[in-house]
């Protein structure tokens, strides 16, 4: 065990899985001698060589379209996207080619083998363009999976799985968490499971349900209901696609109430779908409607940050509001 | 940071010398003459009797099959085709000049790279109609085919996505140390996407081992090429990207053929791209959604017809006594038939049970997807009239 950082956690993944399989290559804008600007692959170019971490040219459908052949060859390619709100210009290699690879060659070629990181998510000044949560557009996308770690620990195990898994992944590292988030991390190689919710505090009046940063604002939030004799269950959703409804709902039968938060905007979010779908699985148990606690629909403003976010008083109030219907 | 890439070797000027003429100089390589005479400086390329007789069939082949497949979809017994007539010997000879371990990453117009190859014509029928013995499992329009023991990747609609993906593919097979390369194809209209410019200039950077073969065949559906781009052709941008770079006349057999040959060697031996640009001409419709009355004329058409690579490789073999025409003529004869044949024995095979339609979208189904293929067959299993080729079926469950 050692005390990690989410940056030091993310990097010892990728140390871990580059010793045990020299297909594994990492690469994208800036990664290579410098280490990338979040410093989540230092060293990796000077233990592994420039044939395995490299820096790209500044083409972020390049870098897709280039793991995609990688991938499809039979390489173990991790490419960075210096920035969640920069994926875009990839966006059709990743919705047409990476997700499509297996299904349209019946499972001759696939890309499975891929894992794309990136950084989301607000909070550290970063104004419209470094701060977008991207997940809902991914989550559209029959083919990927979707990950995202709330801590040190956890990034480890998913990234360490999700490089392991024969399916494409992207995983979404919240990056104000990167130095901020603190933890025991094992220095040993271990997997934490794809596709599985964790209950991470039990409780019998309200589920709370997020994922990556959010998850401090559920935890902050709980503690404020508690002193008004609201006992809330905590569940991390940790894997957006394929995701588990089943955790998710045997949590929600059990409280008879759902709040979910995610810092995206509220029209479209993922929030949505798992509102649509908890209210099929458990239309009778439920005692208030689910609560949605999101960022508003507008870009992600600058001056206006902390007014925007959907943090724990605006959760703490809704906790309230649902309880009390 | 190597200076090369910025400063150095850079002269001066003391006068604002705006440079108003940049095309390179970039000639066109021929070797055959229209009439199948060969140049007299021409250094021909190193091409066996075998050879040139398997390149030739080939040609032949797939001008049948196109001609078949168009009166096919005009029958209405596919929904879509795409011929490749008036460009055989780009894609034929350049597929000869490679090594059956390189991927052919290709566009959709490249059936002859895949003919040559040996993708039998059961095989092009069975993907053309969808039907469970392909092994793409009907799940693309028709020509979308992908055979990967024939290392001919699996090709999808969207243009240029193909591109990056070659320069990655390229690196991997030089990390592997495989003594192989990647060939991917494109036409001039995809060199527009932003996948072109963002794979050359990686496969430059990164140093992989891959050819970029342009076919300039004059139009993007209705577009010309002077509608396209303001510059020297394709050939031009592989130079800006630092690309070794050649231009040739794609109706010429043996230039496509010598030029791919020497791209593969340096490609190999350097560890480096090598860019092709084909000068061509798209003789059939874009696709059988197309009609190219509405945009060129039959002057123009008729033109590019007196090119033909086809006619000018049979008049290059006949003046070398390589040809025995009867034997041409029964070889067309017998295609024709087969393609019938087989046609009508693929149109006949039933399309994959409905598991199918689950299936590789993930490596398992997870439990959404097996959710909803339940729900789907008991649903289909009320309505059998209503979903004929899969209710008969559904008894695995």
């Amino acid at each position: 065990m050692s005390k990690m950082n989410m940056l030091q956690a993310v990097n010892s993944a990728l140390i871990t899985s580059m010793d045990e399989n020299e297909k594994v290559m990492v690469f994208g804008e800036d990664v290579g001698h410098f280490g990338g600007v979040f410093r989540a692959t230092s060293n990796l170019q000077q233990k592994f060589g420039k044939g395995r971490c490299f820096n790209t040219p500044l083409t972020e459908q390049g870098i897709i379209g280039f793991a995609n052949g990688l991938a499809s060859q039979g390489s173990v390619p991790v490419a960075e996207i210096q920035f969640g709100d920069y994926i875009f210009p990839a966006f059709d290699q990743i919705l047409n080619e990476t997700a499509k690879f297996r299904y349209r060659s019946g499972g001759q070629f696939t890309c499975g083998t891929l894992t794309i990181r990136t950084p989301y998510g607000g909070g550290i000044a970063g104004g419209l363009y470094h701060s977008q949560s991207p997940e809902a557009f991914f989550a559209h996308i029959p083919g990927m999976k979707i990950v995202i770690p709330r801590n040190p620990y956890q990034a480890k195990g998913l990234l360490l799985a999700s490089i392991r898994d024969d399916n494409p992944v992207l995983f979404m590292e919240p990056k104000r968490l990167y130095r901020a988030s603190v933890g025991e991390v094992p220095d040993e190689d271990y997997e934490l499971p794809l596709g599985k919710a964790e209950v991470v505090k039990e409780g019998t009046d309200i589920t709370l349900l997020a994922w990556g940063a959010q998850m401090e604002i559920l935890e902050k939030a709980a503690e404020m209901a508690q002193n008004d004799g609201i006992s809330c269950e905590i569940v991390d959703l940790r894997s957006i696609l394929p995701w588990d409804a089943q955790t998710v709902s045997e949590s929600v039968m059990k409280t008879g109430r759902l709040l979910i938060n995610h810092e995206a905007p509220l029209t479209g979010g993922f929030a949505s779908e798992i509102a649509a779908t908890v209210q099929e699985r458990c239309f009778l148990h439920l005692e208030s409607p689910i609560q949605r606690v999101c960022g508003l629909d507008t870009p992600y403003p600058l001056a206006h940050e902390k007014e925007y976010m959907p943090d724990h008083l605006k959760t703490y109030e809704a906790i309230k509001r649902c309880v009390n219907f | 940071m190597k200076d090369r890439n910025h400063l150095s070797n850079i002269g001066l000027c003391h006068e604002v010398n705006i440079i108003d003429n940049g095309l390179a100089d970039i000639p066109m390589l021929q070797m055959l003459q229209a009439d199948g005479t060969v140049h007299k400086s021409a250094k021909l390329p190193d091409m066996d009797k075998v050879t040139a007789h398997k390149i030739y069939q080939t040609m032949q082949y797939v001008r049948v099959l196109d001609e078949r497949m168009v009166g096919a979809q005009r029958q209405g017994r596919i929904s879509f085709y795409l011929a490749c007539t008036g460009e055989e010997a780009s894609t034929v000879a350049s597929a000869a000049a490679l090594s059956p371990q390189d991927m052919i990453m290709s566009q959709y117009r490249e059936q002859g790279t895949l003919a040559y190859r040996g993708y039998t014509t059961a095989q092009f029928m069975n993907q053309m109609f969808s039907n469970k013995l392909d092994p793409n499992k009907g799940r693309q329009m028709p020509i979308h085919y992908g055979d990967k023991a024939l290392n001919f990747m699996t090709i999808s609609s969207p243009l240029g996505t193909q591109i990056p993906q070659a320069s990655g593919y390229a690196y991997g097979q030089k990390m592997a140390g495989n003594e192989a390369l990647t060939i991917c194809y494109f036409g001039e209209g995809a060199a527009s996407e932003g996948d072109f410019h963002a794979g050359l200039n990686m496969a430059a950077v990164l140093n992989c081992p891959v050819i970029f073969f342009c076919r300039n065949n004059g139009y993007a559906i209705s577009t010309p090429s002077d509608e396209q781009f303001a510059g020297d052709g394709i050939a031009s941008r592989g130079i800006g990207y630092g690309i070794k770079t050649i231009r040739v006349d794609g109706n010429d057999v043996l230039a496509v053929y010598a030029a791919t040959q020497q791209a593969r060697k340096i490609a190999l031996a350097e560890n480096c791209p090598v860019l092709i640009e084909a000068m061509t001409y798209r003789l059939a419709a874009h696709s059988t959604s197309d009609d190219p009355t509405g945009y060129r004329s039959k002057e123009e058409e008729q033109k590019w017809r007196d090119k033909d690579p086809v006619l000018r490789m049979a008049n290059w073999m006949k003046n070398q006594d390589w040809l025995d025409e009867d034997e041409d003529q029964k070889f067309v004869e017998r295609t024709r038939q087969e393609v019938l044949a087989e046609m009508k024995l693929a149109e006949k095979v039933e399309i994959c049970n409905i598991d199918e339609i689950v299936n590789d979208v993930y490596d398992t189904p997870p439990w959404h997807l097996r959710q909803q293929l339940k729900d789907l067959k008991s649903h289909i299993s009320k309505y059998p009239d209503a979903y004929p080729k899969t209710s008969g079926r559904l008894d695995n469950e």
